[in-house]
């Protein structure tokens, strides 16, 4: 097994792919800059392919297979190591990391084409995989936490790319320390489960943890919190309620970025991980209903604001916040597998939208205001199809892969004993929504009366190495589903079934009853589902190809409602007042002008000004004149005669006199 | 035989001497000459002490001090010489380069 006992190889590519890029680069043309971006990842992704079949011959004993490379830490009982891990999880995130990463590299390469910092770009991207193949590979929370860190790093480097751009850099900043809110909380969580469990290694935690009843430790006990506290970091990284602000900022990026790490691998680590930690999770169940919870709001929310927004990278990046809603909600209720599914379908298609949509901002000279586009459909046709494609998989539409994935998780939160009715309706108009507001996207771009100036805005298709991408991912977005196709006519979900021995572990023996029930709903959910997405694909038509003047009048006519959403709910505003404006305040007027400069600085050059005076004046003894060192002399004779004989006590030096 | 405060109280005006012509002087070879007294008066001193308690420790001291003093001429008058020929002065106050 050359590859699975070497798995170091597969993060190691890009990593050298970064160093070489990024160290030798900034002098190479471009063209040898792809050849070692194309290539590491390339051969990444080939490594993966060779790493997957190696495990298929594995027998079930050996999984999760697990190696050590060498002690990163070692403190006390305290042991984190370098050590990799594969199991069916890691092999979905694998493939899904290198192969879309791949393909969005190679996209990469038609779209930054005529942009400076080329080198610069393709080492992110690079180190972006590495820290991500970091994150999925570990088999412990700490190195998990590396990869984690990382690429938060890399998604902080490429948000601000275009650096001269203050609105870049400050989103970048926002992205970062948004994140380190998260991270805090992850930190703790790992504190906590060191505490609880002596290991952060995962194979003997879950060992450690998988015996215990629900609630083991107290419905507020120590499982609960540090569910809860792994939860916020997820929130931060996956972009959440409260602590999703940072992602719609983030498409300041390239599109490129926004796809890879902003849609498809990245906002999803937070899923990842909940579903590493699923047998921690389901003995948490008070966590599992705040995951769950907090999941079906973020994706009603975050898609009423996808409703208005113009721009059209905003409106998939609120859409991506809406669709990382559902995998938690899948989360939380239980079902990792729908959550892990969609996970992958999401990363298909979403993947697709945002690179169909850099396609389109290319085509249209770097405009991203839809209400500037309109008729595109026919003149760069071959965008327009994939595109099409990704929003007819993301609302719902069988047989593309969306409306498997959305449909397992609607199923399974309709099941689900929390509140299960109510997070199934809030989780379906949500899916009405989505219809709704990607085929208002379509329209607006691609259909009716063209709102832009040919004379200034020349139109063209993307060059192949963007279509040869959107096409695979196109194809991957329509069969991606089908996985879990069989679930239909009764035979088993393939992708469930795969992922079943991760997930086995973390059940508390509970399920089994349910399954038969599942499959007598799957069909008439399904269809509940599909019409859905119709009335949303129907509403988007009527409003804005039959009448295209009545969006205007709606708006006008719901000002307050229409102003809030376009505003977001004021939350950034919310956030500046209560968070951002304290801080600055005691930032500035209390640790910089009072404790720095009134205190710190105050005391430093006190004692330096202190020193300066008396020096000034203890210098008036040194005169240069020799006739003043003598009386100085003779003065200091004096009082040491004096001293010797009238001093009261007659010190010891007398002795010596006489 | 002349009492040993006599030989002290000598010693002691002409130490007083040179130092007051030491402060007040502003010739460097007055000064140079004061010092030379004040040295002069101590060996006064120290050879008083030598008759009044009949010990030769003091004869000694007189003579290490007097081959001191001789070396300090020698020196001295060689860095007068080079004060005088740098500065065509002899003043004292004009000797203050070690003032920054």
């Amino acid at each position: 097994m050359p590859i699975l006992d070497n798995l170091w190889i597969i993060p190691l590519l890009p990593l050298l792919g970064s160093a070489i890029n990024g160290l030798l680069g900034a002098k190479w043309p471009n063209k040898i800059v792809n050849y070692v971006a194309i290539g590491s990842t390339g051969l990444s992704f080939a490594c993966a392919i060779e790493a997957v079949r190696e495990f298929s011959q594995l027998s079930p004993e050996q999984i999760p297979f697990v190696k050590q490379f060498f002690t990163w830490i070692a403190a006390g009982t305290f042991r984190a190591g370098f050590d990799l891990q594969v199991d069916q999880l890691t092999v979905v995130m694998l493939l899904v990391v290198t192969g879309v990463g791949w393909l969005i590299h190679i996209y990469s390469l038609g779209y930054m084409a005529h942009e400076g910092g080329y080198y610069r770009f393709f080492s992110y991207l690079n180190l972006f995989m590495f820290f991500m193949l970091i994150l999925v590979l570990a088999a412990n929370y700490a190195l998990l936490f590396v990869g984690w860190e990382g690429v938060g790093l890399c998604s902080y480097l490429l948000i601000g790319f275009y650096f001269l751009r203050k609105s870049a850099t400050d989103a970048g900043k926002k992205a970062f320390i948004v994140n380190r809110i998260g991270d805090f909380g992850f930190m703790l969580g790992m504190f906590l489960l060191f505490k609880t469990f002596g290991t952060l290694d995962f194979v003997p935690l879950f060992a450690k943890a998988a015996p215990m009843p629900a609630d083991a430790m107290g419905q507020y006990g120590a499982l609960t919190v540090t569910c809860l506290l792994l939860f916020v970091g997820a929130t931060g990284k996956s972009a959440q309620l409260p602590l999703y602000v940072w992602l719609p900022d983030a498409m300041e990026g390239p599109t490129p970025v926004s796809a890879l790490i902003h849609a498809a691998t990245m906002v999803t680590a937070g899923v990842y991980v909940v579903a590493r930690s699923h047998v921690l999770f389901m003995r948490a169940p008070s966590a599992m209903l705040v995951v769950a919870i907090i999941g079906c709001a973020t994706a009603l929310f975050a898609a009423t604001i996808g409703l208005v927004q113009t721009d059209i990278k905003k409106v998939l990046a609120y859409s991506t916040v809406s669709q990382l809603g559902y995998m938690f909600l899948a989360c939380g209720v239980g079902a990792f597998s729908a959550g892990v599914f969609h996970l992958m379908t999401h990363a298909f298609f979403k993947a697709l939208l945002f690179l169909a949509a850099g396609s389109v901002i290319h085509a249209m000279g770097g405009e991203q205001d839809m209400l500037k586009m309109g008729g595109l459909s026919k003149k760069i046709k071959w965008t327009y199809l994939t595109m099409l494609t990704a929003t007819l998989a993301i609302a719902g539409f069988p047989p593309l892969a969306g409306f498997f994935s959305k449909d397992s998780i609607l199923l399974n939160a309709f099941q689900s004993e929390n509140g299960g009715r109510v997070l199934y309706a809030i989780g379906l108009f949500t899916a009405l929504l989505t219809s709704f507001y990607m085929f208002r996207l379509i329209f607006l771009t691609f259909f009716g009366k063209q709102n832009y100036d040919e004379h200034h805005v020349h139109v063209h298709e993307s060059p192949k190495t963007m279509l040869v991408p959107l096409t695979i991912l196109a194809v991957l977005s329509i069969v991606g589903g089908w996985l879990a196709a069989p679930a239909f006519w009764g035979q088993p979900d393939y992708f469930a079934r795969f992922l079943e021995p991760v997930f086995a572990q973390g059940s508390t023996g509970e399920a089994g009853a349910a399954e038969a029930a599942a499959h007598a709903l799957e069909t008439p959910l399904a269809i509940v589902a599909v019409l859905t997405a119709t009335l949303g694909l129907g509403i988007a038509y009527w409003l804005y190809i039959r009448k295209p003047e009545k969006p205007g009048e709606l708006a006008r006519s719901m000002k307050g409602p229409y102003a809030t959403l376009l505003n977001k709910y004021y939350v950034d505003e919310l956030y500046a007042a209560v968070v951002v404006k304290p801080l600055l305040w005691l930032s500035t007027k209390v640790l910089w002008q009072t404790v720095d400069v009134q205190m710190i600085d105050g005391a430093v050059n006190g004692v330096a000004h202190g020193a300066l005076g008396v020096g000034d004046n203890v210098r008036q003894a040194q005169s240069g004149n020799t006739r003043s060192y003598a009386v100085w002399v003779i003065i200091g004779a004096i009082v040491v005669i004096a001293i010797i004989f009238f001093w009261p006590s007659k010190p010891a030096a007398i002795g010596m006199v006489r | 035989m002349i009492p040993t405060h006599y030989y002290l109280i000598l010693s002691a005006v002409l130490f007083g001497l040179g130092v007051i012509a030491f402060i007040f002087r502003r010739n460097i070879i007055t000064i140079f000459m004061s010092i030379e007294l004040m040295l002069n008066a101590v060996n006064l001193a120290f050879v008083a002490f030598s008759q009044a308690w009949n010990r030769l420790d003091g004869q000694v001291f007189v003579l290490f001090v007097i081959v001191v003093a001789a070396a300090e001429a020698a020196v001295g008058l060689g860095i007068i010489i080079l004060i005088q020929r740098n500065r065509q002065s002899l003043n004292v106050e004009r000797v203050d380069l070690l003032k920054l």
